[in-house]
Parts: C-alpha cells; sequence; structure tokens
C-alpha cells in the first residue's frame, strides 16, 4: 500500500526511469521484424511509439502490459486490421521472413496480408453457420472449391486445435451449439485452416473458465511447433506458461523483449519488474 | 451524570420507514401508469377488432368465386373485383421488382462504401424524411414526371414505379438497420480471414441481413398495397372491364412485357369506386373487397414474420 503511494507521487520522477530496452540481436531464425514502427490512430492518438521487435519463427512471443499500453493495437498492425476503419497510419516497417516483404509498405495490399497473418480474437466469433463451414470459411474465401480438399483441410485444422473429437459428430450442426472454450477453439481451427503464416491471438482466454483457459493454453504450446505465434494476455502467468519470448509494453513503448524466463525472472527495465511484481497494472 | 442515547438508530428506522413509503409510492405510481396504459390500449384494439368485425360481416358472405372472376359491372350483384386483384397483382410485382434491388443496393452501399462524412448524412436525414413525405406527393410527382414528362400514360408501369419511389425509403432504412446490426466481431473475423469487401458482403452481410431485409421490403410492400391516393393520382380512377394480355403465352417468345403498359385498377382504387357510389349492394361490394384487401395484406405481414422467424432459427446470433 505505501509502496504504491509512492509509486503516485513520484510520477514526475517517473520519467527519469531508464528509456526503453532495444531487443537483443536474435540468433535463431525470425519470421518477422517491426522496425520501427508507429501507429497512429485516426483521432490522432499515436497508440504504438518507434517498436523495434523481432518475432521469432515457429515460437510463441507474448505481449504484455497493462490495459491500454497498445498491446491490441499492434497486434492488429500485423494483420492490418486497422485498414477497416478510415484515417488510420502506420509508420515505420513490418517485415515478413524470409522474403522481406514490408506488410504496410505502399504496395502492401491488406487483403493480401490477411491470408498470410491469421487471427483470432478476444471474444469467440464463430459465424452463424456450421462447424464445418466455419472451419471452410477461409478456404472459400481463397477460392477453394473442391470438396476433398476442403474436407481434409477441415479435419486437419479441427485436429491440430485439439477439438477434433469434440466436432466429428457434428460438423453440420451449428457453430452456436457449442461451449464458449469449444467455440474459441473453433475459432482457431478456423484460423489455421489456411496455413496462415503467422497466427495472432487477441487476449483468446480473457472470456473463457480456467478448465477451457487450460485448454487452450496447451493447444497453444502445441502449436508452435508448425506455425508462429503471437499472442497478447493480460495474464503473466500465462505469458510464463506458453510463450518463448516476452515483450513488455507500457504507454505505447515496447520497454523490454527477451527470453520469457528472463523477464519474469531477472527484468532489466524498472518499469517491468514493477509489472511483473505486480506493483501496478 | 446521566447518558442520553443519542438516537441513531431511530433515526435509522424513520429512514427506513420513509424509504418504504417512497417505494410504496412509486408501486402505486407504477400501476397506475400500468392501469392507464392496458386501458387506452384495450379500447384500441376494441376499436379496431369491431371495425374489422363490421367489414366481416357486411363484407364476406359476398366474397365468391363469382365475386372472384367477374369484371366490375353496373349491376351490383354481378360485378367483381377480378380486374381489381389482378391490377394489384402486376402493380405489387413491378413494385417490387424495383424497389427491392434499388433499395437494398443504396442501403448496403450507403452502410458498408459510402464514406461517412457531411455527404451521407444528407443522404441520410433525406432518406428519413422522404419517409414521412404524403404519399399523394409522390402521386403528384409521377403525374408530372411520369405521365407526361416521360409520356409513359397511366399504366401498370407508371403505377409500380410510383410506388417503388413510395416505398423505397422504407426498404432503404430496413436494409441499413439489418446491416448495422451484425455484430462488428464477425465482420472482423471474416475480413481476418483474408476476404475482400465483395466477399465478406456476398458471404457475410447480406445472408446475415436477409431476413430484416426481407422484413423490410414485405412491409413496403404491404403499405403499398394498400395506397390509393397517388394512385388516382396519376389518373387511374377508371371503369376496367378487362385484363392486361398475359405476361406468359405458349407461343415464342414465351413472356411477353405487354401487360406493362395497360391500363389497370387496383383493389383500394375498385373500393372507393363502390364506396361512392349511392345504392346499398355497392356498399357491400366495397366491404367484401376491403376484406380481400386485409387478407393479403395480413398474409405479406404473416410472410414476413415466418420469414424473420426461419431465418433466425437458422442463423441464430
Ligand atoms: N479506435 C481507436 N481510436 C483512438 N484511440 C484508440 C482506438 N482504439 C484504441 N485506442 C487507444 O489506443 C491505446 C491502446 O489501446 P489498445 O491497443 O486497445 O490497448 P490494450 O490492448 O493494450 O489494452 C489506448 O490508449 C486506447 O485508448
Ligand atoms: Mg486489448
Amino acid at each position: 500500500m505505501m509502496d504504491t503511494m509512492t509509486q503516485d507521487h513520484a510520477q514526475p520522477k517517473a520519467a527519469a526511469l531508464p528509456p526503453a530496452i532495444k531487443p537483443a540481436p536474435e540468433t535463431e531464425p525470425l519470421r518477422a521484424r517491426i522496425e520501427d514502427f508507429s501507429f497512429f490512430y485516426a483521432d490522432g492518438t499515436k497508440a504504438i511509439k518507434h517498436v523495434d521487435m523481432p518475432i521469432l519463427d515457429r515460437k510463441v512471443t507474448a505481449i504484455i502490459g497493462p490495459s491500454g499500453c497498445g498491446k491490441s493495437t499492434l497486434l492488429r498492425s500485423l494483420n492490418r486490421m486497422h485498414d477497416l476503419y478510415p484515417g488510420n497510419r502506420y509508420e515505420g516497417k513490418i517485415i515478413l521472413e524470409p522474403e522481406g516483404d514490408n506488410l504496410i509498405g505502399p504496395h502492401s495490399d491488406p487483403v493480401l496480408v490477411r491470408l498470410r497473418v491469421g487471427m483470432v480474437f478476444q471474444k469467440p466469433n464463430p459465424f452463424p453457420k456450421t462447424i464445418y463451414e466455419n472451419v471452410a470459411a477461409g478456404l472459400r474465401v481463397r477460392g477453394i472449391r473442391n470438396k476433398a480438399v476442403i474436407d481434409e483441410a477441415v479435419e486437419g485444422a479441427l485436429r491440430r486445435a485439439a477439438i477434433w473429437d469434440e466436432a466429428k459428430d457434428r460438423l453440420h450442426k451449428s457453430a452456436y451449439d457449442m461451449s464458449g472454450g469449444q467455440q474459441q477453439r473453433l475459432c482457431i481451427a478456423r484460423a489455421l485452416a489456411p496455413n496462415p503464416e503467422i497466427l495472432l491471438l487477441d487476449e483468446p482466454t480473457s472470456a473463457l473458465d480456467p478448465i477451457a483457459t487450460a485448454k487452450v493454453e496447451d493447444l497453444v504450446r502445441e502449436l508452435s511447433n508448425s506455425v508462429t505465434v503471437v499472442i497478447v494476455t493480460h495474464n503473466m502467468q500465462q505469458a510464463a506458461r506458453i510463450s518463448h519470448r516476452t515483450a513488455f509494453m507500457y504507454l505505447g513503448e515496447l520497454i523490454e523483449f527477451g527470453e520469457t524466463s528472463q523477464i519474469f525472472t531477472n527484468p532489466r527495465h524498472p518499469r517491468t519488474e514493477n509489472y511483473i511484481t505486480g506493483r501496478y497494472g | 451524570m446521566s447518558v442520553t442515547t443519542n438516537g441513531a438508530l431511530s433515526t435509522a428506522v424513520r429512514t427506513d420507514q420513509r424509504a418504504i413509503d417512497a417505494v410504496m409510492k412509486a408501486k402505486r405510481r407504477d400501476l397506475w401508469v400500468a392501469g392507464a396504459g392496458m386501458f387506452v390500449m384495450v379500447v384500441s384494439m376494441a376499436l379496431l377488432l369491431s371495425l374489422i368485425a363490421d367489414l366481416m360481416i357486411r363484407g364476406l358472405p359476398r366474397i365468391d368465386l363469382d365475386f372472384l372472376s367477374n369484371f366490375p359491372s353496373r349491376r351490383a350483384e354481378r360485378a367483381g373485383i377480378l380486374s381489381a386483384w389482378v391490377g394489384t397483382l402486376l402493380v405489387m410485382l413491378v413494385t417490387a421488382f424495383l424497389a427491392v434491388p434499388i433499395g437494398v443496393g443504396a442501403g448496403l452501399y450507403l452502410e458498408e462504401y459510402a464514406r461517412k462524412g457531411w455527404v451521407s448524412n444528407f443522404i441520410e436525414v433525406n432518406v428519413s424524411n422522404l419517409a414521412g413525405v404524403p404519399s399523394i406527393i409522390y402521386g403528384l410527382l409521377a403525374l408530372g414526371l411520369f405521365v407526361y414528362g416521360l409520356s409513359l400514360g397511366k399504366t401498370i408501369l407508371v403505377a409500380g414505379m410510383t410506388l417503388a419511389l413510395l416505398i423505397l425509403p422504407i426498404v432503404i432504412v430496413a436494409t441499413r438497420e439489418a446491416v448495422r446490426s451484425i455484430p462488428k466481431i464477425i465482420k472482423e473475423g471474416a475480413y481476418g480471414l483474408g476476404a475482400d469487401q465483395w466477399q465478406v458482403m456476398w458471404q457475410y452481410i447480406i445472408p446475415a441481413a436477409r431476413p430484416g431485409i426481407l422484413t423490410g421490403a414485405i412491409v413496403g410492400l404491404s403499405r403499398a398495397i394498400g395506397e390509393t391516393a397517388p394512385i388516382i393520382t396519376i389518373g387511374a380512377l377508371t371503369f376496367i372491364a378487362f385484363l392486361p394480355p398475359s405476361p406468359v403465352s405458349g407461343d415464342f417468345p414465351f413472356i411477353s412485357f405487354a401487360w406493362l403498359n395497360e391500363g389497370f385498377t387496383v383493389l383500394p382504387i375498385q373500393m372507393f369506386n363502390w364506396v361512392s357510389r349511392p345504392q346499398a349492394d355497392f356498399h357491400v361490394n366495397a366491404a367484401a373487397t376491403g376484406v380481400v384487401l386485409l387478407a393479403l395484406t395480413f398474409a405479406l405481414n404473416g410472410i414476413a414474420i415466418w420469414i424473420r422467424y426461419r431465418l433466425r432459427k437458422a442463423h441464430r446470433n
């Protein structure tokens, strides 16, 4: 209690905290590089400020930080979700490796970006269709019509999302008949079906109960064998349990980035330490 | 020294009593409002039902096959509504074919494609205003523009165009509301899979908005079916004792559009016609026509409810 009080009173002094720590160069292969990236909402809010961040190939990268620090904004930049609303602006680069394509370059088409980078949302959002059609949706969008191909992809995606056993006997029933946790895994299967290069998850368990949460966590850990995952979470234990790299954000800045165990056991920036020890946020 | 109790508890008790009184008073007021509302509702329902019942009692016995298959006649007992109901059907066909695609297209465009700005605000305000314009104004517009301006005459086509204009705002507003009620996370989910705007429109938005759009279209048609003023204004108040040429025929090219350019009458006009006669027998005919018109309106509304129910069930959300 005393601690928090001093913290509040020391606001002017907080500005004197050391600057954000730039991520160290990675030796492992990268799937994407975020370089000097800033993001502005239509109303002028600079929600992301000069972020540099590597995204490791087929590893889980967690983004943590207090509410409103820009986690969702950063994540949604990776598949150009902000292009759905007018007036938003990206600055800097988001390079997809190994091709080196800049996702936010002037010649990059947001629709093509979303074909490569899949997304799962905070609240399960299955379409008002059957389970089968939900998983097939991404393939249909890509113009795939061959039933055998779709059948196979649907089964494969449901298996990868660890929901095949629960879904196989009711593939042609409405997705709304599933529980919230099953719906979220269905949404993961839907995102996986077209084989995205990166899978984005924005607080995917915040609407789920503990058992469903544990299932999704197991699934994400399992997935990192085959797909690059970036996950936003406000649950630090979750980040510690499932991720290889952790990014800590604060007020739109990337304060510290590193191996998950290092961030949680030996944070180098005082803000990171305050956050993971629960002193704010 | 004695200690006097400060009575904190008794104050509390008193406050409690006051709170209870206030709640009781609010409850009595609720009861009054509910009672008054009930009264108004029962009275207006009773009035409406007695009007319908009166129409039924006078009109229903008059309806038989002859009444439906005879042309109007100077002799009340031989007169029928064949030309009127065929006319209504054909005019509604034209109205639906024009108002639904144009209205739905405009609604989708305004909601999904148009850039939000003063232009779209201006259009929005005007569309809502159009919905409130008295129908006779549409009749005047049609008389000036379609009948005289474009020299189209007093035809089925012109009547259909006029009524389509009349119900266009209803269809547009219903479409926009149906599209707007689709949750944002469903749209984002579709875009997130890499769908482009065209795919999202056809595979997600239109299917999800379909119940609302269809309901709007049918509500619009059930308004158009009873409209009399604009049709009288374009000059269709005539004695019609023939049917327009059939749209389908046995000979090549099987489909004909000649009927579009024919004169016509519709049910409400036929009714109006008979009501204005002095003979009581014609008033019975008018009542019978009213029953048919009411039945059509109820049927349309019934279809709207059924569609909404069926599609809601299929698209449960
Ligand atoms: N559409 C928007 N327009 C303007 N500002 C926004 C918008 N969405 C979010 N913000 C602001 O951007 C900042 C980051 O938001 P967000 O990325 O949602 O945070 P987080 O996901 O970390 O809770 C917040 O200050 C928020 O108020
Ligand atoms: Mg968020």
